[in-house]
């Protein structure tokens, strides 16, 4: 049963390629636990996810319920967990959620515009390998 | 008696017919016009910020077209057309996330109504002032109050802080 006790967990950013302005917030991993134990880290939240995601035989519900529960917390996913996500939407022949997955993240980052081209930058090989377009590619903005 | 529960029941049905579903809107549609939607025990689509993935597509009902391009998003991805991807967007969701943002100019219609009452109401004091208040009483002329003034100042009222003590007795001015 999912914890619903996480807290702020501000998005950490890595270097780029392009040396984008290196706006690191320090990982301050949140997540508790009402059973004791330390906190979740980054990398296993992460992890978790992307593992969810990955399940072969993911069904639709399963495929929304992740995603809406994901867009709930107060974070940007990683790439690697969106990667999967849009992996799973290609098993489920599902192009309309994968264009839908990236304008909900978009719309996450809310004021912070970098995000969003540093996700799809990232993710440019796996939308180019499924050949999912972008919202904006589609002029759907 | 009779005749009034046949009015009513006439004017109900012309009354409501254009809210409940007719056959061609809903073939357009097949998602608001259902009776699914005044049915909250059935999962219903909505447009939601937080939820980018709803229960059920917009369009439920596909007609053979939207059926065949639903065939060939099982194939590659990359095979389809902008437009094709357009329509399978739209066939799953009736909103993109600028267009649920977008705000409405409502709220221009709505000041301009509070101003157009305001202005009625302000209309209708001014009628008020000109044609239903009688005149001013006399003691609020300006020769009374000069006469009434100046025996406030002979009496001396407030001298200490108030209104004679502003008044200068040697120079017999305002200070």
């Amino acid at each position: 049963m999912r914890n619903w006790g996480g807290r702020v967990v501000p998005f950490n950013w890595r270097h780029t390629v392009y040396g984008y302005v290196q706006i690191c917030y320090t990982p301050l991993a949140q997540r508790c636990y009402s059973h004791g134990g330390k906190p979740e880290s980054d990398e296993e939240f992460d992890a978790r996810w992307v593992t969810y995601f990955n399940k072969a035989d993911i069904d639709a519900w399963e495929l929304r319920k992740g995603m809406n529960t994901l867009i709930g917390y107060d974070l940007v996913p990683e790439p690697k967990i969106l990667e999967a996500a849009l992996r799973a939407c290609r098993r489920l022949n599902d192009l309309a959620s994968a264009m839908r997955i990236l304008e909900a993240v978009k719309d996450k980052s809310g004021p912070h515009k970098k995000i969003y081209p540093y996700l799809i930058q990232e993710l440019r090989p796996t939308l180019d390998e499924l050949g999912i377009s972008t919202p904006e590619e589609l002029g759907m903005d | 008696m009779l005749t009034s529960r046949a009015l009513l029941r006439g004017l109900k049905s012309g009354f409501w017919r254009p809210l409940s579903s007719t056959s061609s809107v809903q073939a357009a549609h097949g998602k608001d016009m259902s009776p699914d939607v005044l049915d909250p025990s059935v999962p219903q689509y909505n447009n939601r910020l937080d939820t980018p993935l709803s229960d059920v597509p917009f369009v439920r009902n596909l007609n053979s077209e939207q059926r065949q391009l639903k065939e060939k998003e099982k194939g590659p991805w990359t095979k389809l057309t902008k437009e094709e991807k357009i329509a399978l967007y739209r066939l799953t969701h009736e909103l993109t996330y600028p267009e649920m943002r977008r705000g409405s100019s409502e709220w221009k219609t709505v000041l301009g109504g509070v101003f157009i009452f305001l202005g009625f109401s302000g209309m209708l004091v001014w009628w008020q002032r000109i044609f239903v208040f009688g005149e001013v009483p006399h003691t609020l002329s300006d020769e009374w109050v000069e006469k009434q003034t100046q025996r406030m100042i002979d009496m001396r009222v407030n001298p200490v802080g108030g209104f004679a003590y502003h008044w200068d007795y040697v120079k017999k001015q305002w200070k």
